[in-house]
């Protein structure tokens, strides 16, 4: 996966609770989806006026907002169904962080496997780091920093945040996770073993004895 | 301290423990469809992985197919609802990829003719994929479904779809765990997915985020086991991580005899073990809610959140009354996308379209309980009514009890299975339509369709009025 240690960027705020990851990501079925096509399909029902032009109201149509690196958002962000094309068009558009009081679990998984990294602070935090958002054009800037886990906002006020262990250091490190567990092979095995001895009917599905 | 079902399950499947919450996990069964799998296989393909154990892996052909009576295997579904990269074609190379990769690696692969061709959390626990105790997991967020036959499962994104394709593993943080328990005896031609809007109406769409979802109470217990994957399927729309109810004798009796169930001696030690998958009576949730679901009568919602819900026979809200600033200004919204005023009652509200289907409501059982009401009436003038069976075997349980005749003599489409409606037929756009469905978002059901959630019961009784209708018209109010 893509590394990702700390980024200090423009914010933009969306505050809206329950945006779900048919918003996010709209549309998109074709196999190995180019970059491009990711980044013009993030926010499309909001981002593109009927025809297609860009909603010039529409904070990601904004300078300096186009180039924002950090999403500032509401409760429980990509709710809804398991598309993973919310976080590469996330991503594809120049997203490395997202902040929200609360994700839906499979959009924040998904954050990790693509170069994001997904922050859970509390809603007045959010609520204070949106306010700052709005400032970007005067140079407002967020740090948003996985090592020290840690967001800082412009003032310097500094807000610490908790992050998976496991996924932390992967994301620190810019691991591929699957060579990473494939290194336990020995224990995945001796794990399987153990259990074919409980659960035979699991390892063959269908099982017929007696 | 006793210890809940989910916890019991948690600890079998650890292969290795990083934390006290976070653990790599062992996956039982993978199952992948057309959208999301096809993606996964082509990653691994392209990475030169194989699957780490393709016996345990299921895959089929669902969400791009299109459901008309005698479509052949490239027939893609017309798309309706607006996107900027869905490209013609895309749907038919997404199932050509599932399709190829799936006879490459030998996983256990139902294409278009299979009777086990189908919704996957329809195909799952018809086909006895899904068990007791198992830890399942699919690209879909709608996995939860499986959960009512006591399986733990839960949807995953493509590339942890991935990762549990190449080392049958995955790694969790453990869920935070909720007991929602629904105590009582319902009104009449009421089910479980008028109790789930009822719940979520009452907890609202965010309650479950985080949490594992353990359903318990009187009502549960008494519920037919497809019901309760009703009721699980319905978990994700209050944001829950996964949902299920322990199994119990029903769940032995629904699942005993399918096709990947374990046989004879293997079936008797399987369910042994499977009583002890229980929540412990002195276990600990770090939530417990209990919703009373006495004299409920059937429920529709109303809005853009399966939390706006309401009974067949109450007023549709005043957002003027609502002081939270947020969901005022949803409600406001939801009215103006809908249509309706404040102080409107739903029952009676003129109809476009009817739909019977998707994961949620496209079982045998479902279509029995339509079929009740469709039984010598007509769908009236000017509805589309459409039935999509959730799988072939499901079509073809069916139609040996005559049911697809039912329905066609009502007036019916009655298709092959799929998820083909579920995210909008073409034709309703801008239609009001009344569906056995699960998201009542925005432009979900189609471009500017206005998507009331219903029972199976209630879209066949408003099919037969041409409006929001209660089944007890139809059926008498006996209980
Ligand atoms: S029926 Fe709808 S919700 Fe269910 S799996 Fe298919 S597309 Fe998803």
């Amino acid at each position: 996966m893509e590394p990702f240690v700390r980024t200090t960027g423009v914010a933009a705020a969306i505050i809206r609770n329950n945006i779900d990851t048919d918003q996010i990501s709209p549309g998109l079925y074709a196999a190995n989806t180019p970059k491009e096509k990711h980044a013009a399909a993030l926010f499309g029902n909001m981002r593109y006026l009927q025809g297609g032009k860009p909603n010039p109201d529409f904070i990601l149509n904004k300078t300096p907002w186009t180039e924002a690196e950090i999403l500032v958002t509401g409760e429980n962000f990509g709710c809804g169904s398991s598309r993973e094309a919310a976080a590469k068009a996330l991503r594809a558009f120049g997203f490395r962080a997202v902040i929200a009081p609360s994700f839906g679990g499979i959009l924040f998984n998904n954050c990790f496997r693509n170069g994001i990294l997904p922050v859970v602070l509390p809603k007045d935090v959010v609520q204070r780091l949106a306010q700052d958002a709005e400032h970007a054009a005067g140079g407002a800037r967020i740090t948003v920093d996985l090592e020290a886990l840690t967001v800082t906002d412009t003032d310097g006020n500094s807000y610490n945040f908790t992050s998976p262990v496991q996924q932390r250091s992967m994301l620190l490190q810019g691991l591929d996770e699957i060579d990473f567990t494939l290194s336990m092979r020995g224990e995945i095995e001796a794990f399987r073993n153990a259990d074919k001895a409980l659960r035979p009917w699991i390892y063959t599905p269908g099982l017929n004895v007696g | 301290m006793g210890m809940t079902f989910f916890e019991k399950v948690w600890d079998e499947h650890i292969v290795h423990r990083f934390t006290e919450t976070e653990a790599l996990l062992s996956i039982d069964r993978l199952i992948l469809h057309d959208m999301s799998g096809s993606e996964a296989l082509y990653q691994l393909d392209k990475s030169g992985r194989t699957p780490f154990s393709p016996e345990m892996v299921f895959t089929t052909i669902d969400h791009f197919i299109a459901t008309f009576p005698g479509r052949g295997p490239n027939d893609e579904r017309t798309v309706s609802t607006i996107g900027t990269g869905s490209a013609k074609g895309a749907g038919v190379e997404r199932m050509n990829i599932l399709r190829t990769l799936s006879l490459k690696f030998g996983v256990n692969f139902f294409d278009i003719g299979s009777p086990n061709q189908g919704i996957t959390h329809v195909m799952a626990t018809e086909a006895g994929i899904a068990l007791p105790g198992v830890m399942l997991v699919c690209g879909d967020s709608h996995t939860s479904t499986i959960g009512g036959i006591g399986a733990v499962a839960w949807g995953i994104g493509a590339s942890e779809a991935q990762h549990v394709a190449a080392t049958q593993t995955l790694l969790q943080t453990k869920p935070k765990m909720m007991r929602i328990k629904l105590e009582g005896r319902p009104g009449p031609n009421v089910s479980a997915k008028d109790m789930v809007l009822h719940l979520i109406r009452q907890i609202g769409a965010q309650a479950g985020v985080g949490y594992a979802v353990e359903f318990a109470g009187s009502a549960v217990r008494d519920m037919p086991v497809e019901q309760r994957l009703t009721l699980c399927n319905m978990a994700i729309e209050f944001s829950a991580k996964m949902a299920f109810v322990p199994a119990d004798e029903k769940t032995f009796e629904y699942l005993k005899g399918r096709e990947f169930a374990p046989k004879h001696k293997a079936w008797n030690a399987a369910v042994a073990h499977w009583r002890t998958l229980h929540s412990d009576d002195d276990a600990v949730f770090d939530t417990e809610i209990t919703c009373d679901v006495s004299g409920l009568e059937p429920q529709v919602t109303w809005g853009l959140s399966p939390a706006h819900t309401l009974g067949l026979h109450e007023q549709v809200p005043d957002p003027a009354a609502e002081t939270d600033p947020q969901r005022r200004a949803a409600m406001e919204r939801a009215l103006t996308y809908m249509q309706l005023e404040p102080g409107e009652i739903l029952a009676g509200q003129k109809i476009d379209v009817a739909y019977i289907g998707t994961c949620t409501n496209s079982r045998l059982s479902d279509l029995r309980e339509a079929a009740k009401i469709l039984r010598g009436r007509k769908v009236a003038e000017g509805v589309q009514a459409v039935c999509v069976t959730g799988s072939s075997s499901v079509k073809a349980a069916a139609e040996a009890e005559g049911l697809d005749k039912i329905f066609k003599a009502a007036g019916f489409e009655w298709d092959e299975s799929g998820c083909f409606g579920c995210t909008g037929l073409p034709s309703a756009r801008g239609a009001r339509t009344v569906s056995s469905a699960n998201r009542n978002f925005e432009n979900r059901g189609g471009l500017q369709t206005r998507t009331h959630l219903a029972s199976p019961a209630t879209v066949a009784a408003s099919a037969v009025a041409g409006c929001i209708a209660d089944v007890g018209d139809y059926l008498g109010q006996g209980a």
